[in-house]
Order: C-alpha cells, then sequence, then structure tokens
C-alpha cells in the first residue's frame, strides 16, 4: 500500500509524521521524500545513501543545418519551447515539458533528443526501510517530472508498504505525490492557516477519490475549528498529536519524534493502524470499481 | 522586417491608449505604419493567459504583424531573443505615456534601441 502524507498548508509536520511512521513501521517499507524542491525527510532518517544518479528530461537538440524551417514543430508545441521567427528556429529547452511531440514530427531529421537536467535521485536505507529521494536542481521550474522518475522507481520492485513525503500546497507537485497513493493522510494544524489551507486540501484531493484522514498536529493551540470542519466534511482525524516542547526539542535536533519521545510511540503506532485500516476498507470497493 | 512600422505594447487599442510597460504580457499591440500615419490593433490576450512563454508569444504576434520595430516597458530575455532573431529592434523603458506621445517621442529621435532585455524571464506571471 502506498500512503501519501501530505498538506495544503507547508509547515504542519508531514516530515515529522512521515519520520516517525517510518520509525515504527512494521513490515517491509519503503520511505519517500517526493518533495523534491526541498527534502528534508534524510535529515530525520538519516539514511545511508548507496546511488546518486541525475535525472533528465528528454528536451529537442537543433541541427539547423537539417531545419527547413517548416514551423511543424514551433506550431505544435504548447510551451513554446520552439519558435520560428524569421529565417531561425528558436528552442528553448527550459520551456520544454518533455512530451516529445515535435521530435516525432520532424520529418527532416533536424530535431534529436537531448536531456534537460532535472535534479537528482538517492536510493539508500535507513534502518530497515529502503529509502528514496529526488532533489530538484536549483533553477529547475518543473518539478512533476522528476518526482515521476521517482515513483518510477517505487514500481520497479514494489514490496511492502510505501510512505510518501509530499510537498506542501495543492498545485501540480501536491497532486502528483497523492496521485499514485492508496491513502492519504493530510497532516494541518488547529489554526485559522492550518484551517485555510486544509480546506484546500480536501477540496483538492477529495476527487481523487481515495480515503483520506486528518492528522492534527500541535493539538492544544489555536481553536476547535478544524475539528469542527472535520466533522462537517467528515474527513476522519485519525491523530491528534500534542502541541510538546518535547517534540519540538528533539526536531530541533534532528531526531524522530517516535524515537525521542517515549509517548509519541504509541501515538504513530495507533496511527499506523488507522491508515492501514482505512487502506483495508477501501479495497472491495476498489474491486468494484475496477 | 519593415522598420518604418512599429509595435507599441498597449493597454487599449488607439493612440491615446496608455503604453501597457509589459511586453509578453501586454493587453495588445498598437501598430503604426510611419509612412501612411496608418494604425491597426493587435490583441494579445492569448499570450496573457498563458501559463509561460507569453514573451516568445507576443514576439510571434509582432513579427506577424509586420512590424520592425517594438517600443514597451521591460522585455525579458527570451522575448528579446525572439525579437532579434526576426530582426526586430526594440527600444525598452517607455512607460507613463500614450501611445501616441511614445511614437511621437520615437519620431523625433528621443528613444534609442536596445542591445540587451531589461527585465528576468517570467516577470510579470500570474
Amino acid at each position: 500500500m502506498i500512503y501519501a502524507i501530505a498538506s495544503g498548508k507547508g509547515g504542519t509536520g508531514k516530515t515529522t509524521v512521515t519520520a516517525s511512521l517510518a520509525a515504527v513501521w512494521d513490515g517491509p517499507l519503503t520511505a519517500v521524500d517526493l518533495d523534491v524542491e526541498e527534502p528534508n525527510l534524510h535529515l530525520f532518517l538519516a539514511p545511508e545513501i548507496t546511488a546518486e544518479e541525475p535525472a533528465f528530461l528528454e528536451v529537442p537538440v537543433l541541427d539547423a543545418a537539417r531545419c527547413i524551417l517548416c514551423g511543424e514543430c514551433a506550431a505544435f508545441c504548447q510551451y513554446k519551447a520552439l519558435s520560428l521567427m524569421g529565417k531561425t528556429l528558436l528552442v528553448f529547452p527550459e520551456m520544454c515539458h518533455g512530451c516529445g511531440g515535435c521530435i516525432a514530427l520532424c520529418q527532416e531529421g533536424a530535431l534529436s533528443p537531448g536531456g534537460r537536467e532535472l535534479g537528482h535521485i538517492l536510493e539508500g536505507s535507513a534502518g530497515a526501510a529502503r529509502f528514496l529521494m529526488g532533489r530538484l536542481r536549483v533553477g529547475e521550474a518543473m518539478s512533476p517530472p522528476l518526482m515521476r522518475q521517482v515513483k518510477a522507481r517505487l514500481r520497479r520492485d514494489a514490496a511492502g508498504d510505501v510512505l510518501i513525503d509530499s510537498p506542501p500546497g495543492v498545485s501540480c507537485p501536491a497532486v502528483n505525490a497523492v496521485m499514485d497513493a492508496d491513502v492519504i493522510v493530510l497532516v494541518t494544524e488547529p489554526t485559522p492557516f492550518g484551517l485555510h489551507d486544509f480546506r484546500l486540501a480536501v477540496e483538492a484531493f477529495r476527487p481523487l477519490g481515495k480515503p483520506l484522514g486528518a492528522v492534527i498536529n500541535r493539538a492544544g493551540i489555536g481553536d476547535g475549528r478544524v475539528q469542527d470542519f472535520c466533522r462537517e466534511a467528515g474527513v476522519p482525524v485519525w491523530a491528534e498529536l500534542p502541541f510538546s516542547r518535547a517534540v519540538a526539542e528533539a526536531y530541533s535536533r534532528g531526531e524522530v519524534a517516535a524515537r525521542a519521545v517515549p509517548e509519541m510511540r504509541g501515538m504513530f503506532l495507533a496511527l499506523m493502524a488507522r491508515m492501514r485500516g482505512a487502506a483495508a476498507a477501501s479495497n472491495p470497493e476498489e474491486a468494484d470499481h475496477a | 522586417m519593415n522598420a518604418g512600422i512599429i509595435a507599441v505594447t498597449s493597454e487599449g487599442p488607439g493612440m491615446e491608449s496608455m503604453v501597457d510597460s509589459r511586453f509578453g504580457r501586454a493587453a495588445g499591440f498598437v501598430v503604426v505604419d510611419l509612412a501612411t500615419e496608418q494604425t491597426s490593433y493587435v490583441d494579445n490576450g492569448g499570450s496573457q493567459s498563458m501559463a509561460q512563454g507569453a514573451g516568445i508569444q507576443a514576439a510571434e504576434n509582432v513579427a506577424r504583424a509586420g512590424a520592425g520595430v517594438v517600443l514597451s516597458g521591460f522585455v525579458g530575455p527570451k522575448a528579446f531573443q525572439a525579437l532579434s532573431a526576426a530582426g526586430i529592434q526594440v527600444v525598452q523603458n517607455v512607460e507613463n505615456m500614450t501611445v501616441g506621445q511614445a511614437v511621437d517621442k520615437y519620431k523625433r529621435g528621443e528613444l534609442s534601441t536596445s542591445d540587451a532585455p531589461n527585465a528576468p524571464a517570467g516577470g510579470n506571471k500570474g
């Protein structure tokens, strides 16, 4: 089963929750950091990295000598990665989304596949868990292509469960991180800011039709409006993690809350059980859809 | 490209409209034929709604209009490269005036063309 740990608002505790779940999880596990713009799960899980490879997006390379300036590629490209201006075909590889359409269209062989570096994919192990992360190249604007390549490595040897530390927000990267998951765990905090972005996340992710539950982090601060919203919207609250100085101190030292703070371990074990229960309950439903 | 035809980024369709200081995401272009004093308007609304590549699209629109000179406020690097490839001259830092005033300044030789863009890529997104 694939569990995506997501949130609308940044800084609610996705990585804290993911790292602690990884620490208490029983059975084979892969922990994945898909927050490729700012990965930080490794800071807590301290994995031993055994492989690091660059990842590339296929972009067109022009052989101007063969180009007959027909403009078909430029007319096809929706992203303005190619533009025919006067007697020059301009290529803007940084605009390319890597669909390969221009290369397929060119009858003259003037366009060939090249690569734009998206970033790096790192693999290793953290304790008993397999560890996987993507790290976007500084200056690269598109994270979903790199995220897809990280996820492709998941399917290759998909033994056991997967925990995905997702990027915040509700735009393409966030949706990309949760769309292949079996269960979505939304981490929020009981503040007006947490509620605002939590509502957006519920609105964005619910149409995916996956079991979705809330983890209310730093419970005890703010107000009760997140709980009220969950009740009204029918979002189950799978855990309320108390606002705790001990957890904050552990975090500041880069420690995993479930290991450093004894009473947290039981809470994350209970959360794991809720997540697994939701996954199991959704299975017959999936069979109906199939 | 005809250096006697100039395209001015504009908030509206006429000589009395204000210059739109954005190039790629300008509302449109007032195209002026200096020889005949005839003007026409090219809508650039399609570029405004693009997620990316507005500057390149706008440059294509200007080229299609047959202009040899662009007057605008801020032109980004890709738009500048595209305009240059088509042999279109670029005059930047034109703002806070009407299209007509900008054209008059150009005719009096008070505006000079640039050899480099004066804005970062993606400057006027969203």
